[in-house]
């Protein structure tokens, strides 16, 4: 037996929690191929709701790929192909009639550079409640993009100065306010790839404890490369490799008795 | 002579390179480190060689000319001395013909000494070029072997040469634009001390016929701008009309909804039509689109004239649209990837996320498209010509034959001209009042999109 790596495990409370809640999200044989390049194998894998699942593996084992398929981003990929069954509360995403349109404004999606619009902060926020027509006046949009902001732990920091460019904050800042544009919309799903890659530690540990407080209200599925940040933020944790969701439990459990070899390897530091 | 100077110069560069570069090995060989490439030793010493050749040609092209001139003429004999410019010219003329042999018949014995004086002082003069040349060159060598050693900074130095060459480049083209603008404000100042300045910027009959004669009726000559800046603003409007939408939408469908294999396709095609020469344009819309117009407004009972601010608007608009769909559609895939992506993300479609997102992104992009496109509109002749006509009607129709400012100007300078005339220097105020027509545009539109553009990083 190797010695597991001395990392903070999130409370073991929170982890049974999330075994006993409802799953959100499901899937089963999902296979994805970019051209003749077939990406993902086989992916089948139960996401709980309200609680934070992290994908982790090495780079190009397909966890972004899979994470895309959960709003249909890789819709917008010409060469992309999915096949497979994903459902969300129990209805097919990929079903012909659905529009992948309504299904992005239910699954939210942070990503790994924070990527805000080149407008103002407030319109960064109200973008997507307007596109979707969710307010009817301009108090009701004043409230949600402050209620967003205030999620998101931004508020604070930015109130004095909503009309000022988003593109000209910092970057933790940024990426906050790339997750208030997110919960803007009031989805069920967030999915986060990679967002803390591309920050500083400090900022990084104010996204990872804001993380942990949107957990109450939304599903999170989070990719990450920093096994410390699975093991904070997480509840459950899947790891992929070569393509292949490899093994997948609470995140207690990936961490101190994993069952597949590989993983022991992973999270040990044999490879990746 | 000076070809074979130039050649000299490329001897003398090799050689210099050439030294400076196994000196520079030698280095190496003797054990040393250097601090630069042995070829950029090379390329010290040669440019302080050819440098003062350079240099020595530019001040010798003015002067020797003048010298010859003055040796030539001091040698004719008193009784051929020129009273007058013209007669200095032909004196000289001859002089050089007997010189070069290529006199027909007998010189005077006069002309054929002050050829002589020709011949001898252009030798002197080519010799002179030749010492200056090669003294220069071996004194840069002198100075650039010294210099010479192991730890000899000649990257930098070079680098400091090339920096110097690009800094003459731009001063080229910015000295060009500046000496355009003045000769054209002289003229344009002799102009209105002809005319009144006022009556040429309000003044709103233009009739640039002046009278040869004192006793020709209807030739006044009156030079009032105003229905040529109006034809060109309409025509331009018109032409603007056409290509902004056109050409923006077409960038849109390039850059955000064709398949890569479409784009690699259509984007060159209309590139295509960037290439067609304009006169080709104007003969299509002289043709083909005003009859067309004239025939389809008669249908609907209307007045056409056959040659209408319509056709040749249209037909400049389609001409002008490879230039805002390319520029265009050049900055909307410099659009970043992930603006978009965080836009569909917030479950916005496609033409949500290009008119909220990309667009305004890419507005700095398009504004100067579209400013192109206009300077473009208002500097273009051709087609004008041919198909709108030289009437100087101050009018908004745009069935109606109007005139334009560039039209006007080739019309006032094309055939004999005396240069000194109201109506010849007419054309240079117009130029001049154009030119600042179009930079006032230009800065306009800066301004705006100073305003409203939403910069990402």
């Amino acid at each position: 037996m190797t010695t597991m790596p001395n990392i903070e495990l999130a409370k073991a409370t929170a982890a049974e929690a999330a075994d006993e809640a409802v799953t959100k999200v499901v899937a089963r044989d999902v296979n994805v191929y970019y051209g003749d390049k077939h990406a993902l194998h086989d992916v089948s894998i139960d996401i709980p709701e309200k609680a934070v699942t992290a994908f982790i593996g090495p780079s190009g084992c397909g966890k972004s790929t899979f994470l895309r398929c959960i709003n249909r981003m890789n819709d917008t990929i010409p060469i992309c192909r999915v096949s497979g069954r994903i459902e969300i509360d129990g209805s097919d995403i990929y079903d012909r009639g659905l529009d992948p349109v309504q299904l992005r404004a239910k699954v939210g999606m942070v990503f790994q550079k924070p990527n805000p619009f080149p407008k103002s902060i407030y319109e960064n926020v109200a973008y997507g409640p307007r596109i979707h027509g969710l307010t009817s006046s301009k108090a009701d949009l004043d409230e949600v993009v402050t209620m967003s902001l205030k999620r998101a732990g931004l508020y604070e920091e930015v109130k004095d100065r909503l009309t000022s460019p988003g593109t000209g904050l910092s970057g933790g800042q940024q990426q906050r306010l790339c997750i208030a544009r997110a919960i803007a919309v009031n989805p069920e799903v967030i999915l986060m790839d990679e967002p803390c890659s591309a920050l500083d530690p400090i900022a990084t540990a104010k996204i990872e404890e804001l993380i942990d407080e949107l957990r109450e209200n939304y599903t999170i599925v989070i990719v990450t490369h920093s096994m410390q940040q699975a093991a904070r933020v997480s509840q459950r944790t899947a790891f992929f490799h070569l393509g292949k969701l490899v093994e997948e439990g609470s995140t207690e459990q990936i961490f101190t008795a994993p069952q597949d070899k590989r993983t022991q390897d992973y999270i040990t530091g044999r490879f990746g | 002579m000076v070809s074979l100077f130039f050649l000299l110069i490329v001897a003398v560069a090799l050689a210099a390179f050439a030294f400076g570069r196994s000196r520079g090995r030698a280095f190496v060989g003797g054990g040393a480190r250097l601090h630069s490439l042995p070829v950029y030793h090379g390329l010290f010493l040669a440019t302080l060689c050819v440098l003062p050749m350079l240099v020595a040609l530019a001040v010798w092209t003015p002067l020797a000319p003048r010298y010859v001139e003055a040796r030539t003429l001091a040698a004719l004999p008193a009784d051929l001395a020129p009273q007058n410019a013209l007669e200095q010219e032909g004196r000289l003329r001859e002089a050089r013909l007997v010189a070069l042999g290529q006199f027909a018949g007998t010189p005077d014995p006069g002309i054929a000494v002050a050829a002589d004086a020709y011949s001898g002082a252009r030798t002197e003069a080519e010799v002179a070029l030749l010492v200056l040349g090669l003294a220069g060159a071996a004194a840069g060598f002198a100075f650039g072997r010294r210099r010479l050693a192991p730890d000899f900074r000649a990257r930098n130095s070079f680098e400091h040469v090339t920096k110097v060459v690009l800094i003459a480049c731009s001063g080229v083209a910015i000295l060009t634009t500046v000496g355009i603008v003045f000769s054209v404000l002289f003229e344009t100042l002799r102009f209105f001390a002809r005319y009144p300045w006022y009556d040429f910027l309000f003044g709103l009959q233009w009739s640039p016929q002046t009278a040869i004669r004192a006793d020709q009726v209807g030739q006044s000559g009156t030079f009032g701008a105003v229905p040529l800046f109006a034809g060109t603003t309409l025509i331009m409007l018109i032409a603007m009309m056409v290509a902004g939408p056109v050409g923006l939408f077409a960038a849109i469908y390039m850059s955000e909804y064709a398949t890569p294999r479409v784009r690699a396709v259509a984007k060159p095609v209309l590139e295509v039509l960037a290439g067609i020469p304009t006169v080709v344009f104007g003969f299509f819309a002289a043709l083909t689109v005003a009859p067309f117009i004239k025939s389809v407004g008669e249908t609907l009972g209307l007045s056409v004239a056959s040659e209408s601010a319509l056709a040749a608007g249209l037909v400049m608009g389609v001409m002008i649209i490879p230039f805002v769909s390319s520029l265009s559609d050049d900055v909307i895939n410099a659009v970043p990837q992930s603006l978009r992506d965080g836009s569909y993300g917030m479950g916005a479609t496609r033409s949500e996320t290009i008119k909220r997102v990309v667009l305004p992104a890419a507005l700095p992009g398009i504004v100067s498209a579209l400013m192109l496109a206009i300077s473009r509109a208002v500097g273009e002749t051709m087609i004008v010509v041919m198909a709108a006509g030289l009437a100087g009607n101050l009018t908004f129709n745009p069935l109606e034959a109007v005139t334009t400012v560039t039209v006007q100007i080739k019309t006032l300078l094309v055939g004999d001209q005396e240069f000194d005339s109201a109506k010849t220097l007419s054309a240079f105020a117009l130029g001049f009042v154009l030119f600042f027509f179009t930079l006032a545009l230009n800065i306009i539109a800066l301004r705006i999109v100073r305003k409203y553009r939403e910069q990402y990083d």
